[in-house]
């Protein structure tokens, strides 16, 4: 289907849609989000631009093979839960860091909570548009 | 009528406009007579639950029902997408399977003697 219009109006939304896929991931600690949702957003970007452009085209822009993402994905999880073991907690606790912190000032905190979320969000990614794409191929 | 009133009355009288409108669309999307109607009707009710999500933020005064509206808004249009592709490609293969049919059909073309 390659009608000039769901063209135009695809480039203008996968933009959108792999921005708030962002935003969504980035916000998850504390407001509704997460990697989880994120990586469910920024799928559905990729999977607009397949219909619109072909799978073969979605494949060159995503540049890695959506498997090799997902592995990653769970790699850096996998990371995020050992890095507790270096302060003796126990498995999967979360480590923060609050960068620039003041006697009175928070600082910006940082977690291991959040690579935790970035290894989600590219597992979800990675595992749907694999299914996806190979589902498109095959028709 | 104070500004509050009036802001309360009009949040109500739209609640039920929405309301209306979403059963309406609901009707059109049982009785369709083809299949293009209910993917407009469906479109429609996206669109329909998008505003009353809006509205849903005024009244609770909760901002994450607005990103909700955000993300339907956004996956509502990869569904319409996904229903036209779905369309094409049915009437793409009805005609494959008409042509192979009537090749089947065709009784073979006999071989001129010599």
């Amino acid at each position: 289907m390659s009608s000039l219009i769901v063209r135009a109006a695809t480039r203008l939304m996968v933009a959108l849609l792999l921005m708030f896929s962002i935003y969504m991931l980035l916000r998850g600690h504390n407001e509704p989000g997460g990697g989880f949702i994120g990586g469910l957003i920024g799928a559905s970007g990729f999977v607009l631009y397949a219909m619109a452009h072909g799978s073969a085209e979605a494949r060159t822009a995503l540049r890695i093979d959506p498997l090799d993402i997902a592995m990653s994905g769970l790699g850096i999880a996998l990371f995020a839960g050992v890095a507790s073991l270096f302060d003796g907690d126990a498995f999967f606790t979360g480590q923060w860091m609050f960068l620039g912190a003041t006697e009175t000032e928070k600082g910006l905190p940082l977690s291991t909570v959040l690579i935790f979320d970035v290894g989600v969000y590219l597992v979800v990614l990675g595992s749907i548009l694999a299914m996806v794409l190979a589902l498109e191929e095959e028709v | 009528m104070t500004p509050q009133e009036f802001f309360d009355w009009s949040l109500h009288a739209s609640f039920i406009m929405v309301m209306v409108a979403v059963a309406l669309g609901f009707i059109r999307l049982i009785k369709g007579p083809s299949l293009a109607d209910r993917v407009v009707a469906l479109d429609l009710m996206t669109v329909l639950i998008v505003a009353f999500c809006g509205l849903y933020a005024l009244l609770s005064e909760v901002q994450a029902f607005l990103d909700v509206a955000i993300v339907l808004a956004l996956i509502g249009f990869l569904a319409t997408v996904a229903f036209a592709r779905f369309i094409e490609r049915k009437i793409i293969r009805a005609q494959d399977t008409k042509l192979a049919q009537s090749l089947m059909d065709e009784p073979p073309a006999e071989e001129p003697k010599p």
